[in-house]
């Protein structure tokens, strides 16, 4: 009874039309949220004590880099449930995740290169947390790669499951580098075990609405693609004949 | 006005804080129109796919919103 929940979800024409319907509920709830988030970002938290204006890339750079983790972390779970219960809705997924994290992994890398630039000095270091971002940066575009190459969608979602299981390493990786190594990244502020974040609220709200409004954006950017994948994975399926003729 | 420029300025920070802000808006509208235009043909190819015609034909919006 308890899991009638999951097993609807391994249904395309239940996932289609749940997908259909929240599309523009998360939509409009991640634009509010950003909104806020760069409105808060760019005019109403006060300037840092030490890089002034500056450090207002903290409001695209941080969101946008957690956005990259959390693409990749939904991607792995839908292959390992995937793969698991052979789900076929996960397998797709899993595949509308790659074009995302790729975007906004590279974003997280360009964004951060520009305030590394006044505040570190250099556009680019070998640091841990960069060096490790820029790997899943690659695994991404591995990802997608490795799908375009692979012309039977079955063995392509099996063989791309299997990357993005193993790829998961990457993550907490990346989110403890700043402790396990010598970095310029300075440690976590914000998601801490244990204690209470460092910053203060006024620019601590804008930050979490930027957060927020990324889960949501990206749920509804998912939501969109995974019925683009449905409908071209389900081809002849007599669900999409019904709704294409309805 | 000045005090405009000043905004604008950002300290002595505008050529790295506009990009970032910039690219990042960009990516998410760059994203937003991928994801519609993945749909958009998708339900297309669909619609040909089923079509008694065989000719491509108008996509019914109630594809997209099938609730």
């Amino acid at each position: 009874m308890a899991w009638t929940w999951f097993h609807k979800l391994g249904s395309p024409p239940y996932v289609y039309k749940l997908a259909a319907t929240l599309t523009p509920w998360f939509g409009w709830i991640a634009a509010a949220l950003i909104a806020y988030g760069l409105i808060g970002g760019l005019v109403i938290s006060p300037a840092d004590y030490q890089q002034g204006e500056g450090y207002r890339i903290i409001y695209v750079h941080v969101p946008t880099a957690w956005m990259s983790l959390q693409v990749y972390v939904v991607m792995a779970v839908a292959s390992a449930v995937a793969l698991i219960w052979r789900m076929k809705v996960a397998h797709a997924a899993a595949a509308a995740c790659g074009v995302m994290g790729a975007t906004f992994a590279a974003c997280a890398l360009a964004t951060g290169s520009l305030w590394g630039g006044p505040m570190w000095g250099t556009y680019w270091a070998w640091d841990p947390r960069i060096i490790f971002e820029l790997v899943l940066l690659v695994q991404f575009l591995g990802y997608v790669g490795l799908r375009a190459a692979v012309d039977d969608t079955q063995r392509a979602d099996r063989i791309c499951a299997v990357l993005a299981i193993v790829g998961v390493i990457n993550v907490p990786i990346i989110h403890f580098s700043v402790e396990w190594w010598n970095s310029l990244h300075q440690p976590a502020s914000v998601m801490k075990l244990g204690s209470k974040p460092t910053m203060p609220l006024s620019m601590l709200m804008p930050l979490l609405s930027m957060f927020l409004g990324y889960v949501f954006l990206f749920a509804a950017l998912l939501f969109m693609r995974l019925r683009a994948e449905l409908l071209s994975r389900e081809r002849s399926a007599s669900w999409i004949r019904d709704l294409v003729r309805a | 006005m000045n005090g405009l420029m000043e905004y604008l300025d950002m300290g002595g920070y505008a050529r790295y804080v506009w990009p970032a802000y910039i690219l990042v808006i960009g990516a998410i509208v760059l994203n937003i129109f991928l994801a519609r235009r993945a749909l958009k043909r998708a339900r297309a190819a669909a619609m040909r796919r089923f079509s008694t015609t065989g000719t491509s034909a108008e996509v019914p919006s109630q594809v997209g919103n099938a609730s």
